[in-house]
């Protein structure tokens, strides 16, 4: 029998791997230079904090979230709210409160303020929804998106109502970003091996026998709510940063279904399947809107019309699904040698 | 008293639109237990089958020309056609998986429907003029209430009659509310699963094209996201009325549009922007009161 790795080198195989995956993204953008590729790969770093996100709840829990793109608007507007030049915002948002409106706080203070700002909003959600389960309580968490959604598109001198929010410091380095989603992922790790995030899994697998062995459900899908909520905020806030822009409606449906086909596609219950899920439809995505843009091959021109990316990336899902119920991954997590049961 | 008849009508006029919203989402989860997203998109498709495939800005009115002796039943064929297609298509072969891969599964189709109409029409919302002449008021006990409201509920009321008489009457209705309590067991007392759930979403799609049909006459606009906002609320009507039982879907969507209105006339006027919010968080706390719904059917309880 071939020597066996440590404990601690293959407890940490994955967070590692995924880590130098994600490296080596990084490392492509320098080697291309600055311009839009570098934009590019600051919206796979988003995406892999979002699903990453979106894995800490609904991959350990196994209850369907269609309510986090929620948390990823209130993270998103808070440091908005925080960043913006004070003159700025007087203008444009003037219902803010007054030492709000004062405020002029750098990036890196916007981004975990929002992140604690989603997680605690999650954490009052959560109370109330993580009492139910199953299909009614993934309509309760649409609703709560509906309901974050509903607010910020009408709070005229807050939000700004469905008009965009401008002025957000743009950080265009990718090193911010990319450090984020290394942080994301060791969290997105952390808790799955926690203590909570066993429970949770049991209790995924077998809520039953989990509860009569003492796991609390609601209590373990409260905790992995509120830390997938701070991993949403955060995300958003970084989206904020990314773009400059924010509006109401772009943290709403399609978001939502972009991040969850993610999630899905890669396997929903492992993490090493939300980080490849994001980095393969992401992949997939940007050939495709090459092409809408129009390729040339030769003398013609190739151009596929608008709406095909998304056709394309929804049939690939549905696809997928038929073939795969569980993911690309399934519930496995990368180690050292290939792919091992999580 | 006929400010309080003209809030009556409000509130049943769109409590009939998501009532049948609800009706479509239900009759479907009854039978094979899937949450279908694709609802909302089917009803879009529904409205662009009148229009001419155009990027323009001015709608090419098509199929909409048609009488509406002609059109009606053409419509409700797209939305029962698309429903049953996408059954044969897709859903199929989900049948022995989870909810929760149907309900994405079901989500994906409704995004490849969305976009595929985007790619035909574009994605800017289009006007188009389906018998205007509905919004003239009439006068019901000294009221004025705009026609289309009256042909609203009276057409809710009439499907709802039909619906009832359709499966408690007849034999493709009893086989279908045999699938509906037990589906294994019905399957194993002889009823054919394939033409039960293709039946349910056939008449599915015909509620969809019903919505449809209100939805743009009101409007006025044929909008690729149209039917997303009203499959939202259907989602909530049929999880408030206990999921799987017809009756509880259908006073559930009537309660969500009473509540609406009544909102709408009490809230002060600075919070009536956030009607829908509060409608939301009074969805939530339903839930809490009631998990399983208001009606819950026999067969959602859960065993241990």
């Amino acid at each position: 029998m071939a020597e066996r790795a440590s404990i601690l080198s293959r407890t940490i195989a994955t967070p590692v791997i995924l880590g130098l995956l994600l490296t080596a993204i990084a490392l492509l953008a320098l080697l291309m230079g600055s311009g839009p590729f570098n934009q590019t790969i600051i919206d796979i770093f988003i995406r892999v904090i979002l699903v990453v996100g979106l894995y800490i709840f609904i991959g350990n829990s196994g209850v369907i979230s269609f309510g986090h793109i929620g948390f990823t608007c209130l993270g998103a507007y808070m440091t908005a709210w925080l960043t913006i030049p004070p003159p700025m915002k007087k203008m444009a948002l003037p219902g803010l409160p007054g030492f709000v409106l004062e405020a002029k706080l750098p990036f890196w203070v916007g981004v975990p303020a929002a992140a604690i700002f989603a997680a605690l909003i999650a954490f009052f959600f959560g109370k109330i929804l993580m009492r139910l389960s199953g299909i009614a309580a993934s309509i309760a968490t649409f609703a709560m998106l509906a309901l974050i959604n509903q607010i910020y598109s009408n709070w005229e001198d807050v939000t700004g109502a469905t008009s965009s929010v401008v002025g957000i410091p743009i950080n265009r380095s990718i090193w911010p970003y990319f450090v984020a989603t290394l942080v994301a992922v060791a969290i997105g790790y952390a808790y799955s091996i926690s203590r909570s995030g066993l429970a949770l899994r049991a209790a995924r697998d077998e809520a039953t026998a989990a509860a009569a062995s003492g796991v609390d459900i609601p209590k373990e899908r409260l905790r992995a709510f509120v830390i997938s909520a701070f991993v949403m905020g955060g995300g958003g806030a970084l989206y904020a940063h990314s773009v400059g822009v924010v509006t109401p409606d772009t943290f709403y449906l399609g978001l939502t279904f972009i991040s969850l086909s993610m999630l899905v596609v890669g396997g929903m219950g492992s993490l090493s399947g939300a980080v490849i899920g994001v980095v393969l439809l992401s992949t997939i995505i940007q050939i495709l809107r090459l092409f809408e843009k129009g390729v040339a091959l030769g003398d013609t021109v190739l151009t596929i019309p608008n709406g095909v990316q998304e056709i394309a990336i929804g049939v690939i899902m549905i696809v997928i699904l038929m073939r795969r119920p569980a993911g690309l991954i399934g519930n496995r997590e990368v180690g050292w040698k290939g792919f091992r049961k999580a | 008293m006929t400010e309080i008849l003209q809030v009556v009508f409000d509130a049943l006029s769109l409590g009939s639109l998501y009532a049948l919203g609800a009706l479509g989402i239900a009759l479907i989860f009854g039978v094979m237990r899937l949450v279908n997203f694709a609802h909302g998109d089917t009803m879009a498709f529904c409205v662009f089958a009148m229009l001419w495939p155009s990027v323009d800005a001015a709608a090419i009115v098509f199929a909409g020309n048609l009488p509406a002796w002609l059109l009606i039943p053409f419509i409700l064929a797209v939305g029962a056609g698309l429903s049953v297609l996408s059954e044969i298509i897709v859903f199929r072969r989900f049948r022995n998986t989870n909810p929760a891969t149907m309900m994405i599964a079901s989500f994906a189709l409704g995004f490849v429907i969305r976009y595929f109409l985007l790619m035909l029409y574009s994605s800017r919302p289009k006007s188009i003029d389906l018998w205007s002449n509905l919004g003239l008021p009439v006068e019901i006990l000294g009221a004025r209430i705009p026609l289309l409201q009256v042909i609203t509920i009276v057409t809710a009321i009439a499907i709802l009659i039909a619906l009832t008489f359709f499966l408690k009457r007849t034999r493709f209705g009893l086989e279908m509310r045999a699938a509906a309590e037990n589906f294994t067991m019905a399957r194993m007392l002889g009823v054919r699963a394939n033409r039960v759930i293709m039946l349910a979403f056939a008449l599915s799609g015909m509620l969809a094209a019903a919505v449809a049909l209100i939805l743009v006459t009101q409007t006025g606009t044929a909008d690729i996201q149209m039917g997303g906002n009203i499959m939202l609320i259907a989602f909530i009507a049929t999880v408030i009325g206990g999921l799987g039982s017809l009756p509880g879907a259908v006073f559930a969507g009537f309660l969500i549009g009473a509540i609406a209105t009544v909102m709408q006339v009490v809230l002060p006027p600075e919070a009536r922007p956030f009607r829908d919010a509060f409608v939301y968080a009074a969805v939530i706390a339903t839930l809490i009161w009631r998990p399983n719904g208001i009606f819950m059917p026999k067969s959602a309880k859960q065993r241990v």
